[in-house]
């Protein structure tokens, strides 16, 4: 059975990816690890931030020095942004170096929790997609906050699983649900995800992919991991697609009940 | 006329060769142009005018790139 044929790919702004798994960039001990983690992972778009060039060359070189943009599709972020103007000039900054006009949205609120802003955050959606930007938008897993992004012309809207680099996995399935139910664009749940369980879980929901980082990044064996999510994924995805059995709180026996031996 | 201006380069302030471009500068911190962004004075600068762009005295420059990120 050819697999492939089984799913349709994941649409965003028009661009197909056969993947339903996106990928940070981020926390990697070293850029070969996160190399092979993200060929393994068969992610086709990956996340990076922009930062201030280190100009004493004490750290790591720029990203583009690692990863090349013609093999997989590099998605700018605001990660780090605390105010809606922030992120505004951040993803201005992404887009001025060229690879395109698509930035992953994102206005913390709370230095603690990492929490959104979503005030902010639609705001910022509101200036970007003005200007052209199609917008990924990570927020919490508020319904209405997802129609307003949605509303404010968002390519797709990015509720989290859990807090970021949290790994508690999903805490909140029937409101993903409920955001996946209501709106028309791609939902892509973006952070939270702990293990390849989370992920599975997660994509049981009907959600149209998941975006992570530390739960790859930070795995003991970071290439095992990206292949742990890649067949999480897509287990959840195919099960989704399937239907599941109903629950019920009685056994029903799976052989013939008659025949028995007297 | 000074050897050096001082600009904010990145935050910090820096004295770098005076009657420099945005491209002679990147080309001074050994700098790739097609890998960094600059923003001057808070503008963000088309990569075609780094090289007519002068760098003056008090001159606000921020030089970003792209970095690991979720």
């Amino acid at each position: 059975m050819n697999e492939e044929l089984l799913d349709e790919p994941l649409i965003i702004a028009g661009r197909a990816f056969r993947s339903r798994l996106i990928l940070g960039t981020g926390k990697y001990r070293d850029n070969q690890t996160m190399v092979r983690a993200i060929e393994a992972s068969d992610a086709e778009m990956v996340t990076v931030a922009v930062r201030r060039v280190d100009l004493d060359r004490t750290k790591e070189e720029g990203i583009l020095y690692h990863l090349d943009p013609e093999r997989i599709f590099l998605l700018p972020n605001t990660a780090g942004c605390y105010t809606a103007e922030e992120a505004v000039r951040y993803a201005r900054l992404g887009r001025a170096a060229g690879m395109s006009d698509w930035v992953k949205l994102e206005v913390i609120g709370d230095r603690e929790t990492l929490l959104p802003d979503v005030a902010a955050t639609i705001d910022a959606a509101r200036v970007l997609v003005a200007e052209g930007f199609h917008v990924l938008a990570y927020t919490n897993e508020d319904l209405v906050t997802a129609l307003r992004l949605e509303e404010a012309g968002c390519a797709a809207v990015m509720p989290l699983a859990s807090p970021i680099g949290s790994g508690l996995g999903l805490v909140n399935p029937y409101f993903i649900r409920e955001i996946k139910r209501r709106l028309s664009c791609p939902v892509i749940v973006d952070a939270g995800v702990g293990t390849a369980s989370d992920a599975c879980l997660t994509m049981e929901q009907g959600v149209d992919g998941i975006l992570m980082n530390t739960a790859v990044a930070e795995a003991d064996d970071p290439v095992r991991m990206a292949i742990a999510m890649r067949h999480a994924v897509r287990a959840g995805r195919l099960a989704f697609l399937a239907g599941r059995m109903p629950r019920r709180e009685v056994a029903t026996p799976s052989s013939p009940v008659t025949g028995m031996l007297a | 006329m000074r050897d050096t201006i001082r600009v904010m380069l990145n935050g910090d302030p820096r004295d770098v060769a005076s009657g420099r471009t945005v491209q002679t500068l990147l080309g001074d911190l050994g700098l790739h142009p097609k890998l960094v962004v600059v923003e001057h004075n808070r503008t963000i600068l088309d990569r075609a005018r780094y090289g007519e762009t002068e760098v003056r005295e008090g001159d606000t420059i921020e030089v970003v790139h792209f970095v690991g990120g979720g």
